[in-house]
């Protein structure tokens, strides 16, 4: 057995390793873009593989029920990413966005940033936790950059400076809870593996452990993009490719969430540090209640969703924040959810502003109209992300409403005022771009809706029937959570 | 640990955050890639000196890695960009020097008052560099708050990665993994700058980032 469990990670890993240099190499975009699918595909199913049979927790690697659904939810939306890509991406070229050499780069970095994303994932050690965050952050900066006008270097340079000093700020905490780790650990490497760190996270000096974490949730918060440190995300989602926006949404900012909640659990096991719910709560807080009055003033439609991201980063990392059983059910579902909802979302907004040739929203109207099936699609996510019953957004918020009305009221007020402010804008905006006398071309679009409908139904489903099984897993790792 | 041992890391160290504040009130292209130079070969000899200090061989590696890339290789590319692009000149800060010196002052005390404070249970060398090497990383982001100039920014940011690897060293027996991994960091980082001061200059006909800051996203 232990052969098979061993190959799960390796497969996670190497699949998207090779098939990035590979690709680096091809010249053909259409097999390039096939064969982007297929290594998707081929990630996906070992991780799927990851449920039947746990691999092995080493030194390097560990596979546990919190990362396996990080793990899950990075390598499906990938694989319909690439999906959408494959039709996106081809229209690109044909509009001579991009030419051929360009699209090389940009499936090698597509598989290269998976292969960065999944690494941080599976990592076992703090240390190639960090420089697997890095190395995805600087893949996804030469994807934001890849139009190379004016508005995307200048959203690519801030990507890069504001990510490079939250990297190095995390790199600094993660440097003292080695330090702190040191006298109870001993020396080298097992004073960055995880698993040994939160068995004995107990004896660590407390005050050390404190610094430490505010330096981590400053440095990988930049990469969850709240409130104060946000200010790359909505250029970079704006001025990317819309696969990367829709990759950046879903996946990039779980991925350092996934990071903040490792060091949350390392602190919630020493009696004697801070508690670092509180602080998480009030940046998730600041963050919704900021992103909910910035979306009414948004004129780009990629902007406009790119600060819903910050939005329901910000309810995620709050729900997190509060902690209890019932509150980390809340923030896993709606993390799960808001991945499926928003890549759906940038997968119609792509094709939308492809066929319109603009991406601002005043010159967008009657979608349901000219559009029909991207225009419905659209709707209905947006719907969705706001919040509306019966489906899945609106579930996990209804969890973390009562779960914190029943323990801080004078929270949930709060919550519950940043949530309607941010129902109203995106119900405001999607009455423009639906309905309304149609503008812009009506020409036909080719579009793969499979991936965007499978999102928006897995969403739907989710909202009125959750399995048994998925149930007890997301309590389990809830109760793992603390 | 012997007296002398001290006192030669810390005068390393404190030599860091000496030359970080030389960064700061440089006002010309040239003598600003050449002050950084001087940083890295600091950094270098701090980590030699911990080297010997901790008898960790490994950390010579490190060393070895910051002298030849970051006190040669990168400030000998820096110049040949600024020389083919014609660069040479003033570059302009946000603010005043005297009011930048101030605030990286403060910044110091600040680093020494967190640091030394949490750290009572820590061995003393690694105590002291650490203190040190969050004042060189928070007057490294001073620096790239400071410049307007992408260069300029540069050049904080690469201080800034110097005093991580400073802390990294001092925490003694900290796996080559880490150390490593920042000086690699540092090389894609560079090749993804380099990349961007073409594109940049290829666009705007200059490195100054306040011809960027006229680009809103929204206003198209």
């Amino acid at each position: 057995m232990t052969g098979l469990h061993i190959d799960a990670v390796a497969l996670v890993l190497l699949v998207p390793a090779v098939s990035a240099g590979v690709l680096a190499l091809l010249p053909n975009y259409r097999i390039s873009a096939r064969l982007n699918v297929l290594a998707s595909f081929v990630t996906l199913l070992a991780a799927l593989s990851m449920l039947i049979h746990k691999p092995e927790t080493g030194s390097y690697f560990l596979v546990d029920d919190l990362n396996i659904v990080f793990i899950l939810l990075n390598c499906f939306v990938a694989f319909t990413t690439s999906v959408f890509s494959a039709s996106y991406i081809a229209h690109e070229l044909e509009i001579g966005r991009l030419t051929p050499a360009y699209l090389r780069f940009y499936h090698a970095m597509y598989q290269a940033m998976m292969f960065g994303m999944n690494m941080a994932l599976v990592a076992n050690n703090l240390g190639l936790m960090w420089v697997a965050i890095e190395l995805a952050t600087l893949t996804t900066v030469l994807m934001v950059g890849i139009y190379r006008t004016h508005e995307a270097l200048e959203a690519a340079w801030k990507y890069f400076i504001l990510g490079s000093v939250g990297i190095a700020f995390a790199l600094f905490g993660t440097i003292l809870v080695y330090v702190a780790a040191q006298p109870v650990v001993g020396e080298g490497l097992q004073g960055m593996v995880w698993t040994v760190l939160i068995q004995r996270v107990a004896d660590f000096d407390p005050a050390l452990l404190n610094v430490a974490f505010v330096f981590l949730l400053l440095g990988y918060g930049t990469k969850v993009g709240l409130a104060p440190l946000h200010a790359w995300l909505p250029d970079a989602h704006s001025e990317g490719p819309t696969p990367i926006s829709a990759v950046l949404s879903g996946l990039l900012l779980n991925v350092a969430l996934y990071a903040v909640l490792r060091f949350k659990m390392l602190l919630a096991a020493n009696d004697s540090a801070i508690a670092p719910g509180p602080l998480m709560a009030i940046m998730g807080l600041t963050s919704l209640l900021f992103a909910g009055f910035m979306l009414y003033r948004r004129r780009d439609i990629k902007r406009l969703f790119a600060y819903s991201s910050i939005e329901h980063m910000g309810i995620i990392v709050f729900a997190f924040g509060m902690g209890g059983p019932l509150a980390n059910f809340a923030g896993l579902l709606h993390m799960t959810m808001h991945s499926l909802t928003k890549s759906a979302i940038f997968f119609a907004v792509g094709h939308i502003s492809q066929v319109k040739g603009t991406q601002r929203i005043a010159e967008i109207r009657g979608l349901t109209e000219t559009h029909p099936l991207l225009g419905w699609g659209l709707v209905l996510g947006v719907v969705a992300i706001a919040g509306m019953p019966p489906l899945g957004i609106f579930l996990s918020e209804f969890l973390l409403v009562t779960s914190t009305f029943a323990r801080e009221p004078m929270l949930a007020l709060l919550l519950v005022l940043g949530l309607l402010v941010a129902f109203g804008a995106l119900l405001l905006r999607v009455q423009g771009f639906a309905f309304g006398e149609p503008t812009g071309s009506r020409a036909p679009v080719e579009a793969s809706y499979v991936p965007m409908f499978g999102h928006l139904a897995l969403v739907c489903v989710a909202g009125i029937y959750l399995p048994p099984p998925l149930v007890a897993w997301f309590q389990h790792v809830a109760l793992q959570l603390g | 640990m012997h007296g002398i041992t001290f006192d030669i890391a810390h005068l390393l160290a404190g030599g860091l955050v000496l030359v970080s504040f030389m960064l700061l009130y440089q006002d010309r292209l040239l003598a600003l890639v050449n002050t950084y130079a001087l940083h890295a070969i600091l950094l270098s000899l701090s980590v030699s000196w911990q080297a010997h200090a901790q008898d960790a061989p490994h950390l010579y590696v490190t060393a070895a890695i910051a002298l030849a890339f970051k006190a040669i290789a990168i400030p000998v590319a820096l110049r040949r960009i600024i020389y083919r692009l014609g660069l040479n000149r003033e570059i302009e800060n946000v603010v005043g020097v005297g009011l930048t010196m101030l605030v990286g002052m403060a910044l110091v005390a600040l680093s020494l008052v967190v640091m030394l404070r949490v750290t009572s249970m820590v061995d003393p060398l690694a105590r002291e560099d650490l203190a040190f090497a969050l004042s060189v990383l928070l007057l490294g982001l001073l620096i790239m708050v400071t410049r307007r100039n992408a260069i300029g920014q540069v050049i904080g940011f690469m201080s800034l990665e110097n005093g991580l690897i400073l802390a990294a060293t001092g925490a003694r027996g900290m796996p080559l993994v880490v150390e490593i991994s920042v000086a690699f960091s540092v090389l894609i980082a560079f090749i993804v700058i380099g990349i961007f001061l073409f594109r940049i200059r290829e666009r705007f006909d200059t490195v100054d980032l306040e011809a960027l800051d006229n680009v809103r996203g929204e206003q198209r």
